[in-house]
């Protein structure tokens, strides 16, 4: 144990630092998973069985051939490319659609918009899994419109839309006021006019908020996509990170690469937009 | 004219959105209670109903009890590791160091990324990199690799897991410390509260709001654990770390049984629901104001 000092200013000082070398250590626990990816991703599976460790004294065996390989084999391309048009359609879709029905929830106040809701925030503790196996079924069986990215898309869209109204309808009724609306009936703008002029840019702070939570979930979720996709073209991300890793498990250094580069779109942005990510995410939790 | 204006606004504005939540939440979530008795097999054009059958099925089946017996397990050590870990760590961080915000924001990157890559980056770590520190040092902890055993694959998973789950919650710890008033802390420590009577009496009362949405978060998540338990384990070894979610998909698209694999599926989401809805109201009783 440290011995208590007299001064108060130095027995703080001596503690702090101890939470600091505390920080410091459990911080290079945290990160020892993605040091040891990075490291190993450019390395041959020889080097990396016998010294998973080791980077300076292997240099014979550091190249980025696992990056082309890894890029070549999960298609990567191709994939990202899906996981973008779903992420991104998926977000602007419940956001825009969230954002008008919160919106007419909180000023039509009737028995449909207060059943609407009541009914949102009770099926927020419905876990997918409790519904994964219906929706199999109407949308695979009587449906048929599985394999499709629109289909996707729309499913997204539906499980993140009780969350997202319920966030919506919260920033509305406390940060909107009606009396910018009234002025803006009185000028004789239509209520679509309103929402979409003076409305919408109001709900900035929520918006990114909102954007960040779905993009992020969305953009790794395995399960639902897993079910409604298939097809080998259609494939986002996660799906072909798991095909892949099916099919070359024994492939070290390929495989390293591969998920480093799965990762590396994510911590590109999460390294520019960390303070909004952050920021976003409590704010989300919170409420 | 008035109230065909209001259709129409409720056209534009409410129905779209109405309409996404309905067919893929509330349509699916009462059929999916139709199926449970009925014996369809996922192929079949005909669905007969077949009363309790289902439900019978559910208990006979040792399995699901066993895999929700686990996840009970798993639930408990998680959250209880995930708080107390994600606790300490937010109250280090906001003592006033430097690189805060760095540590935070470190902490946190596992969330950004999906279960999926999660697990097999770990999978990894404990079949190469553990095994290899155990080859050179002669650990016998690390002598064979952690999956391969079920408790140390059981370990396995709680292990990632609160290494996952934690980097969220010290956010949620952070802004709760950080929201904590300096008067009342100093007037305690004035009064000669320190270490852990302060902990106790003063710290703990007023984070009581974080430490319920922390609880609530950590206990759904863990309940409902499918992703790393797919790519870390596979339910491996010889089903040993199979937890409840998995138990369902694999009873539903595995074995074709979709009637009582969306029986225990709805089970499943009773026991999280009663369960979450307990915590909240215990933990919410708690909350004082400043």
């Amino acid at each position: 144990m440290m011995k208590q000092t007299e001064v108060g200013g130095t027995r703080k000082k001596v503690t702090n630092s101890l939470a600091i070398a505390a920080l410091v250590v459990l911080f290079i626990a945290y990160m020892f998973p993605f040091i040891m990816v990075v490291i190993n991703s450019l390395k041959q599976k020889r080097d990396i069985i016998k010294s998973p460790f080791s980077w300076l004294y292997t240099i014979k065996g550091l190249s980025f051939d696992n990056f082309v390989k890894a890029f070549t084999q999960m298609d990567f391309l191709n994939a990202f490319k899906n996981s973008l048009f779903v992420t991104v359609s998926a977000t602007f879709l419940v956001t825009l659609l969230a954002a008008m029905l919160a919106y007419y929830i909180v000023r039509n106040k009737n028995v449909i918009s207060g059943a609407t809701f009541a009914l949102m925030v009770a099926s927020m503790i419905i876990p997918f899994q409790a519904i994964m196996i219906p929706l199999v079924s109407i949308y695979g069986g009587t449906l048929n419109i599985l394999n499709h990215r629109l289909t996707l898309i729309f499913m997204h869209t539906g499980f993140s839309m009780a969350m997202s109204v319920f966030m919506f309808h919260g920033f509305v009724r406390g940060n909107v006021p009606i009396a910018l609306e009234e002025a803006a009936y009185l000028e004789g703008c239509t209520h679509t006019q309103t929402f979409f002029k003076i409305v919408l840019p109001l709900l900035k702070p929520i918006i990114s908020t909102m954007v960040i939570l779905n993009s992020l979930a969305f953009w790794n979720d395995f399960l639902l996509p897993s079910l409604v996709l298939t097809d080998k073209k259609l494939l986002t991300l996660p799906l072909s990170t798991y095909s892949f890793y099916g099919t070359y498990s024994a492939d070290y250094g390929t495989i390293m690469a591969g998920l480093l580069l799965c990762v590396l779109p994510i911590l590109i942005l999460y390294v520019v937009l960390q303070k909004q990510i952050i920021g976003g995410v409590v704010a989300g939790a919170v409420k | 004219m008035e109230s065909k204006k209001k259709g129409k606004d409720f056209c534009i504005f409410a129905l779209p959105g109405m309409f996404c939540f309905f067919a893929v939440v509330i349509i699916p979530f009462l059929y999916g209670v139709y199926l449970t008795f009925t014996d369809w097999d996922g192929v079949a054009q005909t669905k007969n109903f077949i009363g309790f059958s289902n439900f019978i099925g559910v208990v006979r089946d040792g399995q699901f009890w066993l895999s929700l017996l686990l996840t009970f397990r798993y639930v408990i050590v998680v959250v209880i590791l995930v708080n107390v870990l994600a606790f300490a760590i937010a109250w280090l961080l906001t003592r006033g160091i430097k690189g805060q915000n760095f540590f935070r924001a470190g902490f946190f990157t596992p969330n950004l990324i999906g279960g999926i890559v999660l697990g097999y980056i770990w999978q990894f770590v404990f079949s190469r990199v553990f095994v290899n520190i155990g080859e050179s040092t002669g650990w016998k902890l690390f002598e064979i690799s952690w999956l391969s055993e079920p408790n140390k694959a059981f370990a396995a998973l709680v292990l990632v897991s609160v290494w996952q789950l934690s980097g969220y919650m010290i956010l949620i710890y952070v802004a709760g410390f950080m929201g904590l008033s300096e008067d009342v802390l100093e007037a305690a420590s004035i009064d000669g509260a320190a270490g852990w009577a302060k902990l106790k009496n003063i710290i703990m009362p007023l984070m009581m709001s974080s430490i319920t949405i922390c609880l609530f978060l950590t206990l759904s998540r863990a309940f409902m654990v499918y992703d790393v338990n797919l790519s870390l384990t596979a339910g491996g070894p010889y089903g040993t770390t199979e937890m409840a979610a998995m138990h369902v998909y694999e009873k539903a698209f595995t074995s074709r049984q979709f009637g009582v694999g969306q029986a225990e599926a709805l089970i499943l989401f009773i026991v999280v629901a009663c369960i979450s809805g307990l915590q909240v109201y215990l933990t919410k009783k708690q909350e004082v104001e400043a």
